[in-house]
This record gives structure tokens, C-alpha cells and sequence, in this order.
């Protein structure tokens, strides 16, 4: 975007160094993208509402006490924004560092290993210990669906299976129940998943799982295959009624 | 009473691959009873519970760096029944080039690389020079030839399941991929020196026999068990696929082709206040009547043959040295080298099956039963895993039969044996440093798991207290 033509209402700004015209309302995350500067995250997938419960995407911007958290702090014209330096790179370290501490993550037989969102980021961030130790909670596997599990074990509770079940499949299943340290993914109201009549076995969720969490019973260790950009994609489709092409048939009767 | 007390509380137990003997006299002051002490159990089949039957292939490789595919295999094998289905052709020939390969490189590794250095450098050398260092330096062609048989069944592995330890190929139905052209060709390649190297070891040590380097001990390791192996239908010599044989020390049948769960009828385990490891039986006999072992020695008791030239040659010859029912674990060696011929040609044959490059090497299906038992022969010896899960496919009862575990009862035999012969009339309470060298001889016989523990310089850890009947420490010696 940036020395390419400028945009009438777009707002001007300074992302690392770069300045930048970016569209009024849009996000610091969604600048960021635009300019092709990459910030991690977790819980942030295109084609959903933002929630801002990862805190890796978190960047410094001039003039604020504290980072802000890029998917969730809209542009404002003038902002000197920075996206990396030492204290960011600290701050997102320990936030990976407090999910692997919190659940139980064995990326050795995990379904994800290779394709996990989690031990990606992990990686690129160098994190190879973990500052304070594991909390190794006793953590349950439901796998009462018949096509899926869930392991509460590797969820990290980014929300994406709750966005996307109830924005894009609109069966609403999945809530995140109780609070703090004891917030835990349900199902149906907290059923056995395979119990919730409302669940359409769609797999919209599996597909966006960061981690090994919501997996296909089919798969084993690493063999998970998974495409985040179905929330994209899909988008569209349940906003705006389907308009068929110029001269494509419908069937009879209807519109 | 306060023997017993005294010795489960000890926190020395707990360190892995560290060997912690205790010698008990009794009033007489004659050696009643020795006892080997392993950390065995590390809660693996505690922390699979719960978890999906799916993962146990990849989860329980993790128990091992030297014989990760055998677990790998054996709850692959268990997956496949939880499944009901038998794997693709291709991916069983595959699943036995895994077994085979992992059984060369084990052998060679527990011959060539931890043994050696007591059978070719003598059991009197000092420990600072009997060690693999001191074999490189004394016969640095042979401790070659170990490393590249290492090697060769290393490479086989990484052909066929991408790395060479801990790579999850074997899964339930079948395996993830099928073996590429060139992964085929690159084992076959190496095959022609492995067969020397295995040819050079096999001639070494029979020197060693032919001087009669062992026979002082033979007598005293004898040891009448019964002996427990997979053979195939014809009773041939198998790792792979095959059926339970059970044989007493005499040879008779106990049991025959029996699948594998039918463990359960044939074995039960035992549990010692003062082990973690149990001990496992056979069944029918009682404890500790129904003393058995698994482990090369095992196997070539129970076949009737090895099916491939060279081998069965070996075998012949061994049996003649032998005898046809071996209870001398020290023959455990040549067991060994007589498995990594057998392994090498059963690999030549399978190179050449066209069924081994089919592309179908996975079958699919959902949870059709609940129980499962799983089983293959380890390098050390016939392995089970027995499974339950609940309808949802999650474990909730897991049972792995290893074979150390199984060897333990004879291992404690053949240390309370050396014991008896170094300790008893010797009048003072001292342990000699012979015993100690033969007790040490006496353990990697059996190659239990604590020797891949061992540290590089070969030098086994180990600790060796004397007690009274009292219970009170009457000699101590480390190394």
C-alpha cells in the first residue's frame, strides 16, 4: 500500500518505520497485513470477529503507557506504531510460554506436530523452555462425537471454534465456560460433544483448530491436514444472498 | 521383616540404567538369594489412560531410543485389531523389514559395542580398559563392523518410516507410506557389506568359543526355564506376524500357535515387595515355578528352523555346540549373531517381493472392538501390548508386557548363581571384584533395557551390597 495511490479517507500512519495509508476503521493487525509485515497470532483468523485473547500480536505504539494488541486497536491517523523490539519479543515469548505451561503439550504423538499453529510460533520465537514449570492439570479427551475429538488437553482456548460455529455454520456449539485459570471449551452447554444435537459434523472448527485440539479420529500422530482460510472463504456466503452468474440455470422453482 | 523395609525405601532404586544388586545370605551365611533392582515401570502405561488408541504408536516408541519400532509395531498391531482389520500386504512386509532392521541394529550394538569388550578383551581385563574404547583400540575392524551394522539397520529403518528412531510410520490398518524405489535400492546397496561385517563377528567370536573363553561360566548360568517365542506356522523362526510357542526346558510343547490374546491364559505377573519391575510367569506353572525366558536365546529354542540358508547353517552349528534346548544365557551371544544373519537374509527376500513397493499400505476402518492385544519380537524379546478403550476409542486399561520384564526371574537366577559361586565359602563378608565382572557379564547376557543406559565408555553403573540375615550391610562396592 504504501507509495502506491492514495486512498480518499484513508488514514496515514508509520508502522515500523514505513508510512503507510491504510482505510479508516481498519485494525493495526489488518494495516500490518496490508503492508506485508508479519505479527504473530493465534487467535486471530481471517473471515472472523476479533477477540484479542492471545496477546502475541501486541505492539508498541508511541505515546501508549503499555502494548496494544494489533487485532483488536483500530488505526488513528499519526500513530507510530512498532512491531518489534525486545520488550515485544519478551512479552509474546512468555505468552507462549504461559500456554505450554497451562495445558499439556506433547508434541510427540500429537495429530498436529508439523502443522501446529502453536509449535510454529514456538519456533520462530525461540521458545525452547519454559520459565516456570508445567501445571500439568488433569485434563480430559472427549471423544464422544463419532468423526471428532476433543483434546482439552492441547486447547489453548483461542475462541476460533466458537467464532466460526457461530458466525460462519451458525450452530453455535462451542461456549467457553467458567472463568480465569478454569475456563475450559464446551460443548452443547457443556455436554459430551457427540450429544449436541445442534452440532451439523460440519468440521468448520477442526479445520481452524490452532493445535491438535479439535482433530479428526481418523488422523494419527501428525497427520493432521487442516486449511484456516474456510473461515475466508466461506465469509462471503453468509452475508450477502447468492447471486448466481449471468445465464447459469436454476432449477425450477427457484428464485 | 526389617530387610524388606529397609530395601523398598532406598531411593537408589529410582535411577534409571544404574544397576543395583543386593546380595541376602542367610543364617548359614551361604547366598540365599540376589536381586537385581531396575527402575522398569515409568508410569507409561499410568499416562496413557485416557488418551486415543490411535496414538499409542507414536506414544510408546517414546519409550525407548534403542527399540522405539518395536513398541511402534506392537501397538500398531493392536490398533489394527481395535480396528478389525489386517493391514494392506505391502504394509505387513514393510512392518517385518521394521522389526528385522530394528533387531540388526539392536544385536549389533549389544554384541559388538557392549559385550565385546568382556568376551574379546577378557572378563579379567580392568574395567578402565574394558570398554568400547579399549576394543577400538585392541580390534578396530570389528568395532567397525558393529558400527555399520548399526548403521545398516538404522538406514533400513529411515527408508522405510522417514528417520531412523522415533519416526511414526506404523500406524493402525497399516503405515503411513509406501517405500520409494531408491529407499529399496539404498538397503539393498548396503546389504553385501553387512553381510560381511555380520560374517566377520560370527568368525571372531567363534575363536573366542573355540578357545573355550566361556566355558567356566557355562555351568554356573545354566539355567532350566521354559522358553517363550513367535514362530511362524511351519514353527520357523519368526518375528513378525507369528504365534506364541511356549516350550519347557526340556523342549516339550507347553503351548503352540497360539495367537496373542491368548497371553493372558499362558502368563501372569508376579509383583516383589523390593522391585518395581514385576515378575512375570507362566501361568500354568505358578510362581516362581513357571519361570520362563524370552530374548534370542528364547527364540532359537523355540523354532524348528530359520528358513533361509546361511542362517539355518548358523543355526545348525550353534545347536551343535549347544545343544538343541540352550539354557547357558551366556549362548545369548551367539544367539545374537546367529538373529542378525536370519535378519539380513529375511530382508534380501523381502527386497526382492514385488508386493513390497504397492502403493496400498493402509486400510481404514472405525473402532469395531474394545480389547486388543498387540505383539512382536523386541530385540530383546517377545513384546506385548494389551489394550481396552472405551467406546469412544479412549484407553482406559493398558498393559505392556516388556521383555526385560520378562527376563527379570532368570536374571535374578543367574546373578544369585554367580553370587553363590564367588561368595559361598569365601568366609569373609567382602565382594570380590570377580563378582562384580561376572555379575556384570551376567546382566548384558540377557541385554536387559538398563544397558542402553550404559555409558559410552561401556562401563555398566553398578552397585553391589551384601546383607545378613539380619538385614544389616555386612559389604558394599560401586563402579
Amino acid at each position: 500500500m504504501s507509495g502506491s495511490g492514495v486512498k480518499e479517507g484513508g488514514v496515514r500512519l508509520q508502522i515500523d518505520g514505513r508510512a503507510l495509508q491504510v482505510a479508516e476503521g481498519s485494525s493495526l493487525l489488518q494495516a500490518c497485513h496490508a503492508a506485508g509485515i508479519s505479527v504473530p497470532t493465534l487467535c486471530f483468523v481471517e473471515g472472523l470477529s476479533v477477540v484479542g485473547a492471545c496477546r502475541l500480536c501486541l505492539v508498541s505504539v508511541a505515546g501508549q503507557p503499555r502494548p496494544l494488541a494489533a487485532c483488536t486497536t483500530a488505526v488513528g491517523a499519526g500513530m507510530v506504531v512498532e512491531t518489534r523490539n525486545a520488550t515485544l519479543a519478551l512479552l509474546r515469548q512468555l505468552g507462549l510460554e504461559l500456554l505450554f505451561q497451562e495445558g499439556n503439550h506433547v508434541c510427540a504423538f500429537c495429530v498436529a506436530s508439523g502443522s501446529c499453529e502453536l509449535q510454529s510460533l514456538a519456533q520462530q520465537l525461540g521458545v525452547d523452555h519454559l520459565r516456570y514449570p508445567a501445571q500439568r492439570q488433569q485434563r480430559r479427551v472427549d471423544a464422544s462425537h463419532p468423526r471428532f475429538l476433543l483434546d482439552h488437553n492441547v486447547c489453548i482456548l483461542c475462541s476460533r471454534c466458537v467464532r466460526v460455529c457461530a458466525e460462519i455454520e451458525g450452530a453455535q456449539v462451542w461456549e467457553l465456560a467458567e472463568r480465569g485459570s478454569a475456563t475450559r471449551l464446551v460443548a452443547g452447554l457443556d455436554q459430551p460433544w457427540g450429544s449436541v444435537d445442534g452440532c451439523t459434523s460440519c468440521g468448520k472448527c477442526v479445520q481452524l483448530c490452532p493445535t491438535g485440539a479439535l482433530a479428526d479420529k481418523a488422523w494419527t500422530t501428525g497427520e493432521r491436514q487442516v486449511d484456516a482460510s474456510v473461515a475466508a472463504r466461506l465469509r462471503p456466503t453468509r452475508l450477502e444472498p447468492v447471486r448466481l452468474p449471468a445465464g447459469w440455470d436454476t432449477p425450477d422453482g427457484m428464485p | 521383616m526389617t530387610m524388606e523395609r529397609r530395601l523398598v525405601i532406598e531411593p537408589l532404586t529410582r535411577i534409571e540404567g544404574h544397576a543395583r544388586i543386593t546380595i541376602h545370605r542367610d543364617r548359614q551365611g551361604l547366598v540365599q538369594e540376589a536381586r537385581l533392582q531396575v527402575l522398569e515401570r515409568r508410569g507409561f502405561e499410568q499416562f496413557c489412560l485416557g488418551r486415543p488408541f490411535t496414538e499409542m504408536p507414536a506414544l510408546t516408541a517414546r519409550i525407548c531410543g534403542i527399540c522405539p519400532v518395536s513398541h511402534q509395531l506392537a501397538a500398531a498391531a493392536a490398533g489394527d485389531q481395535l480396528l478389525a482389520l489386517e493391514p494392506p500386504p505391502a504394509a505387513r512386509r514393510l512392518r517385518s523389514l521394521l522389526a528385522l532392521a530394528q533387531i540388526i541394529q539392536s544385536h549389533a550394538l549389544a554384541f559388538f559395542h557392549l559385550s565385546s569388550p568382556d568376551l574379546l578383551l577378557g572378563w579379567e581385563t580392568p574395567p578402565e580398559r574394558r570398554h568400547l574404547f579399549g576394543l577400538i583400540a585392541a580390534e578396530p575392524e570389528l568395532a567397525r563392523a558393529g558400527i555399520r551394522l548399526r548403521q545398516f539397520g538404522q538406514d533400513a529403518i529411515e527408508a522405510v518410516a522417514g528417520q531412523s528412531i522415533h519416526g511414526a510410520w506404523a500406524v493402525p490398518g497399516g503405515g503411513l507410506h509406501s517405500l520409494r524405489v531408491d529407499g529399496r535400492d539404498r538397503i539393498r546397496d548396503a546389504l553385501p557389506q553387512a553381510r560381511l561385517d555380520a560374517r566377520f563377528g560370527l568368525e571372531r567370536y567363534k575363536q573366542v568359543l573355540d578357545r573355550g573363553g566361556l566355558a567356566d561360566l557355562e555351568a554356573i548360568v545354566s539355567l532350566k526355564s521354559l522358553f517363550l517365542g513367535l514362530v511362524g506356522p511351519e514353527g520357523q523362526w519368526c518375528v513378525q506376524g507369528g504365534a506364541l510357542r511356549l516350550i519347557e526346558a526340556d523342549g516339550r510343547l507347553q503351548a503352540d500357535q497360539r495367537p496373542a490374546g491368548d497371553y493372558g491364559q499362558l502368563l501372569a505377573e508376579a509383583e516383589e515387595p523390593w522391585s518395581l519391575m514385576t515378575f512375570p510367569y507362566v501361568r500354568a506353572l505358578g510362581y516362581p515355578r513357571g519361570l520362563y525366558r524370552v530374548g534370542p536365546l528364547a527364540r532359537l529354542n523355540v523354532c524348528n528352523q530359520i528358513g533361509t540358508a546361511w542362517a539355518a547353517s548358523e543355526l545348525a552349528e550353534y545347536r551343535q555346540r549347544n545343544g538343541r534346548i540352550v539354557l547357558n544365557a551366556f549362548a545369548s551371544h551367539q544367539a545374537r549373531l546367529v538373529e542378525i544373519v536370519a535378519c539380513l537374509e529375511a530382508i534380501e527376500q523381502l527386497l526382492e517381493d514385488p508386493e513390497l513397493l504397492d502403493p496400498l499400505v493402509r486400510h481404514r476402518a472405525s473402532l469395531n472392538r474394545l480389547e486388543a492385544v498387540g505383539m512382536g519380537e523386541a530385540p530383546r524379546g517377545t513384546l506385548f501390548h494389551h489394550y481396552r478403550v472405551n467406546p469412544d476409542g479412549l484407553l482406559e486399561h493398558v498393559n505392556l508386557l516388556v521383555a526385560t520384564g520378562q527376563n527379570n526371574l532368570a536374571m535374578n537366577r543367574t546373578i544369585t548363581a554367580l553370587a553363590r559361586h564367588h561368595l559361598d565359602g569365601l568366609g569373609t563378608a567382602s565382594i570380590p571384584e570377580a563378582l562384580l565382572n561376572r555379575i556384570e557379564a551376567g546382566i548384558r547376557a540377557f541385554d536387559p533395557c538398563l544397558s542402553c543406559a550404559t555409558h559410552a565408555a561401556g562401563q555398566m553403573a553398578l552397585q553391589v551390597q551384601l546383607f545378613d540375615a539380619d538385614g544389616s550391610l555386612l559389604a558394599e562396592r560401586r563402579r
